[in-house]
C-alpha cells in the first residue's frame, strides 16, 4: 500500500493553511471496495461513500443506503401530466371554443386519451430527469474529490472509498488506522484551500 | 491498447468470461481476456486519435447531401408544395412515406435501449447507445416531413396549444394533434434517455483529458461540462439506476404509442385499405424491423471501420438477425391477414384495395415490398446465413428498402384509387420529392458521423458491469444482495 497526502509541497516548507477535505481509498477490486463500505457502515459513518465505473452489485446494501424517493417524484409529476392534458383539452374543445366535429360531444373523452397519455410521459420523464439531478445535487463541476489525480480512474478501472471530513466520526488518525484496515491499494487525504 | 499493462488482479478479473452471467442463463458475449482497462481504451479511441482520413471523405459527402435537402427544401418554400409530385387524389405521397419510415427507423434504438433493459438482455449495452443516437437522428429527418407537409410550414405552431391570433385552439379530435404530442414526446424523451445514459461516460472521457494541451483543455472543458460534474459516487448510481429504469418503463409504452398513434393517422380515416384495426400492432412491428435492419447496417460498417470486434459480436449480430427474422414475419403475417380481412369483409371497395395493390400499376412496388419484408429475411432461419457478414449487410439493407416500399404502397394504392372511379389518378415524384428525401440521408448521416467522433458509440459504464467479476461474489457468499443493484441489466429496489 502506498499513501500521500495530495499536496506534497507541505513538507518544503512552504506553510499555506488546508483543511483536510476527506480521505480517498483506493481498491483494485469491487469486492474490496464492498467490503470497506462494510466496514465504514459497522463503524458507524454517514458521510462515506464509494466511487465506481459501474454501480456494484449489493453496494446499496454495503453502504447502508435507504431506498431511493425518485419513483414518487416521478409519480407525482406524471399524474399532473395526465390532468394537465384532460384540463387543457376540456377547457379548449369543450367550453372556451366547443365545436362538434364527427358528431361527437365537443368534450369527449376517447379522443383526449392519446394526448393525455403522452403528456403523462412527458412530465414523467421531466421528473426522472430532474429529480435525478436534484437528488445527485447535480450538476456540481468543482468538488474537494477532483484534487486528487488518481481519482481519475474511479471511471475507468478502479474502486474509491471517500470519507468526509464533515462525518462526526471523522479523525485524521482513527479513520486512517480503519480504511488501513480495509488494506486499500493506495490511500490519500485530500486537502482543500480555504477559500 | 496492445501496449496497456495489466497488473495481476486485472488478469484475474479477465479469467472466468465464460461463466454464465447469473440469473440470466445468457453467457457473456465479450471475450474472456478483455479488461476494464482495455474496454476503456477500445471505446474512447475512435474520439481520442487523430481524425481517419475516411472520417472526412464520409462527412464531406453528407454533408453535401444535406445540402441537397436545404436547396429542395428552399425551392419548396420559395415556390410552394407544388414542386412535389402530391395531387388530387394522392395528397399524401412520398414527404408521408418519408415520415412514416424515419419513425419507424428511431423505433429500433428505443426497443434496444428500453425493452431490452427492461427484459434484462445484457448483449443490448454493446449496441444500445449507437441505436439510441440513430433514433435521436432519425425522428429529427422524420419530422421535417410533416412539417413542410402543411404547405405553409410557418404556421405550423398553429398546431400547438397557444393562445393565438384567430383564438382559436388546436382540434384535438384530429389525429394529427395526437401526432403532434406523439412525436414531440418521444424525440424528448429519447434525448433524456439518451444523455442520461452518456453521463458517466462523458466523466470517462473527461478523466482521460488530462493533458495540458489546447485541446485537451477544450476536451477536459466540453466533456466535463456535460458530466456535470459526476464522480461515480454510489449515493449516485442508486438514483441513477433508478432513474434509468423509470425512463426505460416509460419508453417502452412509449415507443409503442407513438407509432401506434402513426398508424391512428390512417386508421381513423374511412379510406379502403386504413380503415382497420390491425394497424396499430403491424405499424409497431414493421416499425422494429426497419430499425433493427438500420441498426444493423450501420453497426457493420462501424465494427470493420472503427475495429469494434471484439465488443460487438458475431453472437450479438446473431442475435439481432433472430429478432428481424421474428418481426419480419410479423410484418408478412400481417400482410396476409389484411388480405384475408378484406375479403372477409365482403366490402367490394375493402376487396378493390387489395387486388389493386396485387395487380395494379402499382403492382411491382407491392412485389418490391413482399421480396424484401417477407421472402428475404427467411434466410435467417439457417445459422450460417445468420453469421454471414455480408448476407446480413445486404439483408438489411433490402428490408430497409423493403420498408419504404410499404408505406408507399399503403399510401399511394389506397389514394389513387378509392371510392369514385372518376376521380382515380396516379401519382409520379418529382426531382423535389426525391431531393428531400435523399436530403434527409445527408442530414442523418451528418449528425451519425459527428456522434461517432466526438462520443464514445458503445455505453461503457454499462459494458464494465457486464465483464465477469465485475460484481461481488465471493465475499458476499448470499447471492441474493446481486439483485438487488445490477448495472446492466436493470436496477430493481434492494430485496
Amino acid at each position: 500500500m502506498t499513501t500521500s497526502s495530495t499536496h506534497d509541497s507541505e513538507s518544503s516548507g512552504e506553510v499555506t493553511e488546508r483543511i483536510a477535505s476527506l480521505y480517498l481509498a483506493e481498491y483494485e477490486t469491487p469486492d474490496a471496495c464492498v467490503g470497506a463500505a462494510e466496514k465504514l457502515r459497522d463503524a458507524g459513518y454517514t458521510k462515506f461513500d464509494t466511487h465506481t465505473p459501474y454501480p456494484v452489485h449489493g453496494m446499496d446494501a454495503a453502504m447502508g443506503l435507504r431506498d431511493t424517493p425518485l419513483g414518487w417524484i416521478v409519480f407525482v409529476l406524471g399524474l399532473t401530466g395526465c390532468l394537465t392534458g384532460f384540463v387543457m383539452m376540456t377547457w379548449m374543445n369543450g367550453i372556451d371554443y366547443p365545436l362538434v366535429i364527427g358528431g361527437k360531444p365537443p368534450d369527449a373523452i376517447p379522443s383526449m386519451v392519446p394526448v393525455m397519455f403522452e403528456l403523462t410521459i412527458l412530465l414523467s420523464a421531466f421528473g426522472a430527469v430532474f429529480g435525478l439531478f436534484g437528488l445527485c445535487q447535480l450538476p456540481r463541476h468543482h468538488h474537494p474529490i477532483f484534487e486528487s489525480e488518481r481519482f481519475a480512474r474511479a471511471t475507468d478501472d478502479r474502486f474509491f472509498v471517500s470519507v468526509d471530513a464533515s462525518d462526526p466520526k471523522f479523525d485524521l488518525k482513527k479513520t486512517r488506522s480503519l480504511l488501513e484496515g480495509t488494506t486499500p491499494a493506495h490511500l490519500e487525504l485530500v486537502e482543500e484551500h480555504p477559500s | 491498447m496492445s501496449d496497456v499493462h495489466f497488473s495481476p488482479v486485472e488478469e484475474e478479473l479477465a479469467r472466468g468470461a465464460e461463466q454464465p452471467i447469473e440469473y440470466l442463463g445468457e453467457r457473456n458475449l465479450l471475450p474472456p481476456t478483455m479488461t476494464m482497462r482495455q474496454l476503456t481504451d477500445t471505446i474512447c479511441a475512435p474520439t481520442e486519435n487523430k481524425t481517419p482520413r475516411a472520417w472526412w471523405m464520409a462527412f464531406g459527402a453528407a454533408v453535401s447531401l444535406a445540402g441537397v435537402l436545404g436547396a429542395s427544401v428552399a425551392w419548396l418554400l420559395f415556390k410552394g408544395v407544388g414542386v412535389w409530385g402530391n395531387n388530387s387524389p394522392v395528397g399524401w405521397a412520398w414527404d408521408i412515406t418519408n415520415f412514416v419510415w424515419w419513425i419507424g427507423i428511431g423505433h429500433a434504438g428505443t426497443l434496444i435501449s428500453a425493452i431490452l433493459f427492461l427484459f434484462r438482455q445484457k448483449w443490448r449495452t454493446s449496441i444500445n447507445r449507437f441505436a439510441e443516437a440513430m433514433t435521436i437522428f432519425a425522428v429529427m429527418c422524420a419530422g421535417i416531413f410533416p412539417g413542410l407537409h402543411t404547405g405553409r410550414p410557418w404556421f405550423d405552431y398553429y398546431m400547438f396549444p397557444l393562445p393565438n391570433q384567430m383564438v382559436l385552439w388546436p382540434q384535438f379530435k384530429s389525429p394529427l394533434m395526437w401526432d403532434i404530442f406523439a412525436v414531440s414526446t418521444y424525440f424528448t424523451v429519447s434525448l433524456l434517455f439518451w444523455f442520461i445514459g452518456l453521463i458517466p461516460d462523458l466523466a470517462t472521457l473527461r478523466d482521460r483529458s488530462t493533458g495540458n494541451t489546447l485541446p485537451q483543455k477544450i476536451r477536459r472543458f466540453a466533456y466535463g461540462f456535460f458530466a456535470l460534474g459526476w464522480r461515480g459516487s454510489n449515493r449516485h448510481w442508486q438514483h441513477y439506476e433508478r432513474a434509468y429504469l423509470i425512463l426505460a418503463g416509460l419508453s417502452t409504452p412509449l415507443v409503442l404509442s407513438v407509432h401506434s398513434i402513426v398508424s391512428f393517422d390512417f386508421a381513423t380515416s374511412v379510406e379502403p385499405g386504413w380503415h382497420t384495426t390491425i394497424f396499430p400492432p403491424y405499424f409497431v412491428a414493421g416499425a422494429v424491423f426497419s430499425g433493427f435492419a438500420m441498426v444493423l447496417t450501420l453497426m457493420l460498417i462501424c465494427r470493420a471501420v472503427f475495429d469494434m470486434k471484439d465488443v460487438v459480436t458475431m453472437k450479438h449480430l446473431e442475435l439481432m438477425n433472430k429478432i428481424m427474422l421474428t418481426t419480419g414475419s410479423l410484418v408478412g403475417y400481417a400482410y396476409a391477414m389484411e388480405f384475408f380481412v378484406a375479403y372477409y369483409s365482403g366490402n367490394q371497395y375493402e376487396r378493390y384495395v387489395f387486388l389493386n395493390r396485387a395487380t395494379g400499376p402499382y403492382a411491382w412496388a407491392y412485389w418490391s415490398m413482399i421480396a424484401c419484408n417477407v421472402i428475404f429475411p427467411q434466410v435467417f432461419w439457417f445459422k450460417s446465413m445468420r453469421t454471414s457478414i455480408p448476407v446480413m449487410f445486404v439483408v438489411s439493407i433490402l428490408i430497409n428498402i423493403g420498408m419504404w416500399f410499404e408505406r408507399f404502397v399503403i399510401i399511394v394504392t389506397t389514394l389513387h384509387r378509392d371510392y369514385l372511379p372518376a376521380s382515380w389518378g396516379m401519382f409520379s415524384p418529382t426531382m423535389w420529392d426525391m431531393g428531400i428525401y435523399i436530403g434527409t440521408f445527408g442530414l442523418f448521416f451528418s449528425l451519425f458521423l459527428l456522434f461517432l467522433r466526438w462520443l464514445p458509440m458503445i455505453a461503457l459504464a454499462e459494458v464494465k458491469a457486464t465483464l465477469p467479476n465485475a460484481h461481488p461474489h465471493a465475499h458476499h457468499g448470499a447471492h441474493a444482495d446481486d439483485h438487488g443493484h445490477d448495472g446492466a441489466a436493470a436496477p430493481v429496489p434492494a430485496e
